[in-house]
């Protein structure tokens, strides 16, 4: 008898002539992300994965949690397919899912089985039968519910005999590098952190680029941005964070264009300096926290200026929710605790006490002429630190 | 690398040489459990000797009125919380002021909710006491008075002699607690002379390690423990004490008994002071002149400027101050000390503090003026409209 967990796969069933390629990724981030715990192995099975040698770090579970393209898992019992073994473990699993509930107090139950090995001797409602009446014997004053059970425990029958009965919701998505690359805006606050989630579950790799404008902001600041990072890389695996030092062309804006444009004209710089982090680290798409009018830089006229500013497409997975809605995403994936520690931000000189909400193209094209912007970008770009962030 | 000039040693200061090989030392060959009936133990018993006689002969009072804690703020809690307890049934009021520490302030404002009442006595716009509110505000039922002898943000040094004398002139015997994390090695304190019952000491201000405190405490005075436990330190401060923290603390504070001339740290504020004021004239003294506050403590605002944003841009050319309050997008707090002073907005926003050690040299100071004239100049320009 040993322990195992079995992993589910979900929409990675539907890519047809792609299949084999979404498998051999899947497998392998699953096994990139299992590589602190030692020994254990990674076996595919028909539309499976097993996971063998699973030790007693309880913390393994929130990994594979994490990992885009599971869609749920089970810690499970492996037993050679004799109704001896098949018993016994079935005991087991019951009174775990006994202790689980804190007794066994009117606890009802059910056992479903299924079989893909057709040689074995029971059919599978043979099989649920007679483990159901066993476990009614073991454990005098449980019941049997078919329709409502408390507790189902689950019994497939494959090469091995695998019993369960918790099955544990995944990350969902789609393998992480199945779909590319895009370069994510990451500024330290609720929003971009989500937003790099939404987009890296449906199987995307991500680069993060951070503006860093020292000395309004701090280290500290930087810090905060690579523990976002690496709360991220639980999820979408290593992310290399450029922090681009942003403060000369916070001033030059501030001291040569109009007051009211400063946060458009920042916004037009961050994403010109992330399409060129895109097409060095040949990614083809930007994602940003920005959510519809949450504030006056994400007006739609707003948003329709910041987009003039490059080519590439800018993917806003946040763009119709509510800030509660992205807060509750926030903390569901960790970040939300990061995000909202309150190291100092000074930038707030460089925020306009009257900003445009319907601002007009042609007039922020203009401002911005006002500076050498293709000297500074390639200032800030050369300039940049890059951080490969691990676990 | 550029070189550091480090002035944030009202945060903490580095450890000396001398006394991280003390420390060392400790650890390494000393490091019995002084307890242990063996002679690792005694060894262990004997070093915590030698330095609780170090600190006591600095005090002027004998070794049994020292008593070791894990730094400034256990040492806080335990004088007033300890005699609190000790005394609730001879009342339940205590006095402080509005400038203590918060190791201090947060200590009495859970006694508030415990049922003890507490007067926080105001300081004028120099952040001093006026001793006649003091004496004005001790009743029958007061049991503590607690009074910080230099406050940590601005330095301000309250004349607790005389605070001490009328209190005891009043005919009331309130028992009266010092907090001189702030004094301890820079001034001079004779708490035995001037009669308080109970002084704080923490170990990091004065080139000691983190992590070690203590607290002296006058002949004949009894609080309550706060932690309970093996009862060492006669009871006091159970646990199993910190070995290596003492002796730091001790090695610290015979170097500085020693070797230390405290007039050196006014010399050194003087030069920093007037280099200041003279390159830039809008600079504002925060708290009392330079040569009446603590000799080591220089709190100035360059008025448009906020103090993290010149704090960062300091520590790029190697200098390291502190400021009073965080900018925060949400959170804008005004530190209490500034509020009692009765500082604008403005001028909260943008201090800092300098803050000197033993360690510091005058060199340091002529560069550290032209560094700080630097990023004020380049700053400037960058104010939100």
């Amino acid at each position: 008898m040993e322990n195992v967990i079995l992993l589910r796969y979900g929409e990675i069933h539907l890519k047809g002539q792609n299949r084999p390629y979404f498998e051999r990724v899947l497998q392998s981030n699953i096994e990139k992300a299992l590589e602190a715990y030692k020994d254990v192995r990674v076996i595919k099975a028909q539309g499976r994965y097993f996971i063998e040698n699973v030790g007693d770090d309880p913390r393994i579970y929130d990994t594979i949690s994490r990992i885009f393209g599971i869609i749920s898992f089970s810690p499970a019992l492996r037993v050679a397919k004799n109704m001896e073994d098949i018993q016994e473990a079935a005991e087991l699993q019951l009174k775990d899912a006994i202790d689980a509930q804190g007794g066994l107090n009117g606890l009802s139950f059910k056992v479903e089985s299924r079989r893909s090995d057709k040689t074995f001797p029971l059919t599978s409602m043979e099989l649920s039968r007679t483990i159901g009446a066993h476990l009614l014997r073991k454990f005098p004053g449980i019941k049997v519910d078919v329709h409502n059970p408390m507790v189902t425990i689950h019994i497939e029958v494959r090469e091995w005999t695998y019993m369960y009965h918790r099955i544990i919701p995944g990350a969902g998505g789609m393998p992480v590098g199945t779909n590319g690359k895009a370069v994510l805006l990451l500024s330290g606050g609720i929003d971009s952190p989500v937003a790099g989630w939404m987009i890296s579950k449906r199987g995307v790799e991500l680069t993060a680029v951070h503006f860093h404008s020292f000395p309004y902001t701090s280290d500290r600041s930087k810090e905060k941005v690579i523990d976002l990072c690496r709360i991220l890389t639980g999820y979408c695996g290593p992310i290399r964070l450029y922090v681009v030092p942003f403060t000369r062309i916070q001033q030059e804006l501030y001291q040569k264009c109009p007051d009211k444009m400063l946060t458009l004209l920042m916004r037009r710089f961050m994403m010109k300096i992330g399409e060129i982090i895109a097409r060095r680290e040949e990614a083809g798409v930007l994602i940003t926290g920005e959510s519809l009018g949450q504030v006056a830089s994400q007006t739609l006229e707003s948003l329709s200026v910041t987009d003039d500013a490059v080519s590439m497409p800018v993917l806003r997975p946040l763009i119709g929710m509510d800030k509660i809605e992205i807060i509750d995403m926030a903390k569901k994936i960790d970040t939300y605790e990061t995000s909202i520690l309150p190291y100092e931000d000074c930038c707030t000189i460089f925020v306009p006490k009257h900003p445009l909400t319907r601002p007009r193209l042609d007039k922020v094209r203009e401002a911005e002429a006002l500076v050498d912007g293709k000297e500074l970008i390639e200032d800030a770009v050369a300039n940049a630190e890059v951080i490969e962030v691990k676990e | 690398m550029v070189n550091e000039i480090y002035l944030d040693n009202a945060a903490t200061t580095p450890v000396h040489p001398g006394v991280a090989k003390a420390v060392m030392d400790c650890m390494m060959y000393t490091y019995g459990n002084p307890s242990s009936l063996h002679r690792l133990g005694l060894n262990a018993e004997k070093k915590i000797k030698a330095a609780r006689e170090q600190l006591a002969f600095a005090l002027g009072d004998s070794p049994d009125s020292i008593f070791f804690t894990s730094g400034g703020t256990e040492a806080n809690n335990l004088a007033i919380i300890g005699t609190a307890m000790a005394r609730k049934r001879e009342g339940k009021h205590c006095i402080t002021t509005q400038i203590e520490h918060p190791s201090v302030l947060n200590t009495f404002k859970y006694l508030e909710k415990e049922g003890w009442e507490v007067t926080y006595l105001p300081t004028d716009n120099q952040g001093m006491l006026d001793p006649e509110d003091i004496t004005g505000a001790v009743r029958p039922d007061t049991v503590l008075v607690s009074i910080m002898h230099v406050n940590n943000e601005i330095g301000s040094v309250q004349p607790v002699e005389d605070i001490v004398r009328l209190v005891k002139e009043k005919g009331m015997s309130p028992v009266i607690h010092v907090d001189a994390i702030q004094s301890f090695g820079k001034i001079d304190l004779k708490p035995r002379n001037w009669g308080i019952d109970i002084l704080t000491l923490s170990g990091h201000k004065i080139h000691a390690p983190k992590g070690i405190g203590a607290l002296y405490m006058r002949k004949g005075v009894k609080i309550h423990p706060v932690l309970w436990g093996g009862g060492q330190e006669k009871g006091v401060r159970s646990g199993t004490e910190n070995v290596p923290g003492v002796v730091g603390f001790g090695e610290a504070v015979r170097w500085i008994e020693q070797d230390a001339d405290k007039k050196y740290l006014y010399r050194l504020k003087g030069i920093l002071a007037a280099g200041l004021q003279e390159r830039i004239p809008d600079m504002v003294i925060n708290g009392p002149a330079p040569e009446k506050g603590a000799p080591h403590i220089l709190n100035v605002s360059f008025p448009g400027i906020r103090g993290e944003v010149l704090l960062h841009a300091l520590e790029d050319k190697g200098v390291y101050v502190s400021t009073g309050s965080a900018c925060s997008s949400r959170r804008e707090a005004i530190s209490p000390v500034f509020q009692a002073i009765g500082a604008g907005k403005e001028i909260a926003r943008s201090a800092v503090r300098l803050s000197l050690s033993y360690m510091n040299t005058q060199d340091e100071m002529y560069r550290a003026v032209d560094i700080v004239e630097r990023c004020v100049n380049e700053l400037k320009g960058f104010t939100r409209r």
